[in-house]
């Protein structure tokens, strides 16, 4: 029997030994010791010479193999020039298992077949079959809509038009706009990047620093707009946004554009909205270069209801959170001057650190602005979209803006008088059967909501479009029944909304009142 | 097609490379400095990081004063350009009262209507008097007047489709009725220098996104083809509908899109055709109706028809036009029309008046004269211009013309050259055009005369020579072999 000792020189004999080893076992033990001598034997009687070189061939391999392992020690253990083959297989073994199994071939369509497909698709529609109540009309004016206005040669009361301040037909409103017209005709012709920049729309802007004290203010073009450029310059891919779920549409938009994560919070509840901004801070800690924003609305269009900016601001400071408030029906309307949510609250306007607004409400005019510190405002002018890539407003429109802000500055009355037909609405519907006041009390937006629901919204829908098809028809009452896009993704309750402005007589009030009562009763029980 | 020399490219990298080299330089020591200076952002995430506006602070406040340039006049063919000073090297602009008389070659003023008008402005000014500048409502509350009516109807007639809806804003019209036509499971495939508002409309509406090669309805049908066979992504289940968006005149190539070939493509693979004649209405056609009328495409084979009323109209605002069924849903559903304030009712007057002048139903011959004289003026001034040695890129009678910079220093220097001889011009970079392709936009409007144009010629000329982008030898001489040019979609 060969042993392990003998085989410490190098020889033919040491790989047939390490087999030996493996191998050897009771059983098989006798038959490989036994082939071993015969190959021993077997061996002596070959030719020496051949013997000789090829022993000294392998010699010299074996000692090369073993050649850099003769100093590697690891751990203690010498390792053999075998470790390193035992190594590469292993590496073999890995790679092998890392492969992806084995697919099928692919088989790409042949041309006959992709012409096959082609003839036999057919599209839907481009769109779904018109129903009845899509031939709606709605009624057409027929002068200027201000508190009353006339529809098919009828004097009717109007409050569906967001004029608060009555500033509709206002005469120096109506001399600025005619000026403007004359000198620079109606359209601007060209985007702000591009000879539209008109110098009314600089000092318009100026004139709305101004009267909000805030360093710097961007004119757009279109009110709905506003929302939807500003949100995705600011707001970014991985960025967080938490925003009211009553929202209207160009705020969603602008949500839905920006691609950040939005979280929505309950409508107008501060403790929703806590521990919503609990949550997300417990849960992003990490990142410091990760945007955080709260989007709102002062005064919401979908329910009327007033933001109460103190406690936001309160909780903006505590989370690290930035502001975006569309004040689009709150300007012109709420505070002591009209100034705005911030002045309502008493809280400085330099806290919020985007504010949006649409002009087409209580200024009477078409256009959005957006305001703020001088760093966001230079942003936009090169990363909003809708203001580089759209024409720039109307001069004339911008004239109106100016002289509509020179005139509340100068009739701080206004204010005080729309607010008393707040207060006088508000007494006269306070006992509406079938629907309750949602509103806030001093919101220009006095809206019912519909007790009890059908349960489907379109019912609900229909129900209140006749209601408001009664009134006009039978009363010659204007008034706003709700209406819902399916891109809508608002789910608060529908129902009538009244825009109050200050054009409006106590008997117009007493009208609406009445009249609504009488509808609701009729037709909501 | 664009097709670069090689030095140009060559040097226009270089330039680039350069400028971007010293702005990081810059940013470095700023950031060295206000390593000292104390952060005032409190725990605040910064608005904008260090490199996403890095463009805007170091290569575009440098030639700021090319853009933006304020005037105080009507943007007719003459207008008063305000002057602007700056104390800190471009990075603020302080306006003067003083202004300058030039000649406006970067207004989209197609057909004249921009200022005073005999016939439309009085009875703006009217309408104005009797309905007010706005409403303050929603079409369907309280913001549909008799005028709006009017409009549709009159919009309707002119671009020859049964009915038409209006909103105030030409981009809010595509975010907002994209979205409600194609949804989640649609596809739309649109040409891929579409305009950023229906590049917005696409992503908003949710549906999936394939672009074609401009102008080539070859690609097109490639991509209709392949796109019908694989279905939805991931699902393979067929798609629900396909709208294939292009655009009448593209204003940064002034190239007219090839409408025959696309319409036929569509109706071989059942597909929607939406297109946008932000340019092209009202400038184009023997009656001004567009590229249906250019082309000879029947407008009942194109399903969408859109447009917008600032270019050749002088007003505000935009317009769908299709069948009446298809208005009907949108006047249902469309968020501008539910949600946003209707078209203030003197824009809405605007655009009736000058459609009436251009029809010529009032009385006079003024509006196919306007048409007449753009489409003159339009050939001519790109003959001369090509003549010179100029590449200015377009198709003939359309009347927006690209004149070829390249390098990022021409910019500047073709700018501010005219604005000292008195004309204004529109010059365009990165990121509205592709970073090697920067060019000067020239739009001709119908109330340029002869005299205005052989003055903007000479002038052009003259600063086209001294920054040296007259890239092709004038005539007669016959162009070089374009073994030496690198071709550039």
């Amino acid at each position: 029997k060969i042993t392990r000792e003998n085989s410490k020189a190098k020889s033919f004999a040491s790989p047939l030994l390490w087999a030996n080893d493996i191998f050897c076992s009771k059983s098989t033990g006798i038959s490989w010791n036994s082939l071993a001598a015969l190959c021993w034997i077997h061996r002596a009687k070959m030719d020496t010479n051949l013997v000789e070189m090829f022993r000294a061939g392998l010699n010299w391999v074996t000692m090369a193999l073993d050649a850099p392992s003769a100093r590697v020690v690891l751990f203690g253990v010498r390792i053999q020039w075998h470790i390193f083959v035992e190594v590469l297989l292993g590496f073999v073994i890995v790679i092998l298992l890392s492969q992806k199994s084995y697919k099928p071939p692919k088989r790409p369509l042949t041309e006959q077949e992709i012409d096959e497909l082609c003839d036999e698709w057919v599209p839907e529609p481009l769109i779904p079959p018109i129903t009845e109540d899509m031939r709606h009309e709605p009624p057409v004016l027929e002068s200027a809509a201000g508190p009353h206005t006339t529809v098919n040669g009828k004097d009717v009361v109007n409050f569906a038009s967001a004029n608060y301040l009555g500033l509709i037909g206002h005469e120096k409103l109506l001399e600025s706009c005619t000026s403007a017209l004359e000198k620079y005709g109606v359209g601007s012709c060209g985007p702000r990047g591009f000879y539209g920049t008109i110098d009314v729309h600089l000092d318009c802007e100026t004139r709305i620093s101004k009267f909000l004290s805030t360093p710097d203010t961007i004119l757009y073009s279109y009110g709905l707009s506003t929302m939807f450029s500003t949100i995705p310059c600011f707001c970014k891919k991985g960025d967080i946004i938490v925003a009211d779920e009553g929202v209207h549409w160009g705020i969603q938009n602008g949500l839905q554009l920006s691609r950040s994560t939005i979280v929505y919070f309950k409508h107008n509840d501060m403790d929703s909205l806590r521990s919503t901004l609990e949550k997300i801070m417990t849960k992003n800690k990490r990142s410091k270069n990760l945007r955080r924003y709260i989007v709102a609305e002062a005064v919401y269009q979908n329910s009327g209801q007033i933001a109460p900016l103190d406690e936001i601001v309160k909780l903006k400071e505590k989370y690290k959170f930035r502001v975006i408030l569309d004040e689009s029906n709150s300007f012109g309307v709420l505070g002591r001057s009209g100034r705005g949510l911030a002045e309502h609250h008493g809280v400085p306007i330099e806290k919020i650190d985007v504010v949006t607004a649409a002009m087409g409400h209580a200024l009477a005019t078409e256009g959005g602005f957006c305001t703020g510190n001088a760093r966001i405002i230079d942003y936009q002018r090169l990363s909003s979209s809708g203001y580089v890539f759209s024409a720039s407003l109307p001069p004339y429109l911008a004239s109106a803006a100016i002289t509509a802000i020179d005139v509340i500055d100068q009739n701080p009355e206004l204010l005080v008088k729309m607010k008393q037909h707040i207060a006088l609405l508000w007494k006269g519907l306070k006992d509406i059967k079938g629907m309750s006041l949602a509103s806030d009390p001093e919101s220009p937006i006095v809206f019912l909501k519909l007790e009890n629901s059908s349960g489907s919204t379109k019912e609900d829908l229909l129900l209140l479009e006749k209601m408001a098809d009664r009134a006009l028809k039978e009363d010659s009452l204007l008034v706003v029944s709700s209406k819902k896009s399916f891109l809508d993704k608002c789910r608060l309750p529908v129902g009538i909304k009244l825009l109050v402005s200050a054009g409006h007589s106590e008997s117009d009030l007493v009208k609406v009142s009445e009249s609504l009562k009488r509808l609701a009763s009729e037709l909501l029980l | 097609m664009i097709t670069i020399p090689y030095l140009t490219a060559v040097s226009t990298y270089f330039s680039y490379g350069l400028l971007f080299a010293f702005g990081q330089l810059r940013d470095y020591s700023r950031l060295i400095f206000d390593w000292c200076s104390t952060n005032n952002l409190h725990g605040y995430a910064p608005i904008c990081l260090a490199h996403e506006d890095f463009y805007i602070r170091r290569l575009y406040h440098r030639i700021q004063d090319c853009f933006n340039r304020p005037i105080s006049s009507a943007p007719d063919s003459w207008v008063d350009v305000i002057e602007r000073y700056s104390n800190d090297n471009n990075k603020t602009l302080k306006r003067t009262t003083k202004s300058t008389r030039c000649l406006n070659l970067g207004s989209y003023n197609y057909l004249g209507f921009g200022s005073f008008d005999e016939y439309c402005t009085p009875r703006v000014i009217e309408s104005l008097k009797k309905f007010s500048a706005s409403t303050c409502s929603s079409r369907v509350d309280a913001g549909t007047t008799s005028v709006h009516a009017e409009l549709e109807e009159c919009v309707a007639k002119y671009v020859g489709k049964p009915a038409a809806i209006v909103t105030g804003m030409g981009f809010a019209t595509n975010s907002a009725i994209i979205p409600v036509l194609i949804g989640k499971g649609g596809l739309i495939i649109s040409d891929s220098l579409n305009h950023t508002s229906i590049v917005n409309g696409a992503r908003g509406s949710g549906a999936t996104i394939r672009v074609f090669q401009h102008n080539t309805p070859a690609h097109l049908e490639r991509v209709l083809k392949e796109q019908i066979a694989e279905g939805q992504p991931r699902t393979h289940r067929p798609w629900k509908k396909i709208i294939v968006v292009v655009e009448g005149i593209y204003s940064m190539e002034g190239e007219i899109c090839q409408l025959p070939e696309i319409v036929s493509v569509c109706k071989k693979y059942k597909a929607y055709v939406y297109l946008d004649e932000a340019h092209s209405i009202g400038a184009i056609g023997k009656t001004g109706r567009g590229v249906c009328e250019l082309l000879g495409v029947d407008t009942a084979d194109v399903d969408i028809m859109m447009g917008t009323f600032t270019k050749s109209f002088g007003s505000c605002g935009g317009y769908i036009a299709g069948s009446k069924e298809l208005i009907q849903y949108l006047k249902y559903h469309c968020p501008a029309h539910l949600y946003a304030t209707s078209i203030s009712t003197p824009s809405a007057q605007q655009i009736i008046s000058a459609i009436k002048v251009i029809l010529g139903e009032d009385g006079s011959n003024r509006g196919a004269q306007k048409l007449a004289r753009i489409r003159e003026n339009s050939n001519f001034f790109r003959a001369e211009l090509q003549k010179m040695g100029f590449e200015v890129l377009g198709d003939n009678d359309s009347p927006v013309m690209p004149i070829m910079l390249y390098n990022p220093a021409k910019i500047p220097a073709f700018s501010r050259e005219c604005l000292r001889e008195n004309v204004a011009v529109v010059v365009v970079g990165f990121p509205a055009t592709p970073l090697l392709l920067a060019r000067a936009r020239i739009c001709i409007s119908a109330s340029h005369s002869r005299e205005d144009l052989i003055k903007a010629l000479k002038v052009i000329s003259k600063a086209g020579d001294l920054t040296g982008i007259k890239y092709f030898p004038a005539a007669p001489k016959k162009q070089e072999e374009e073994k030496d040019r690198i071709k550039l979609d």
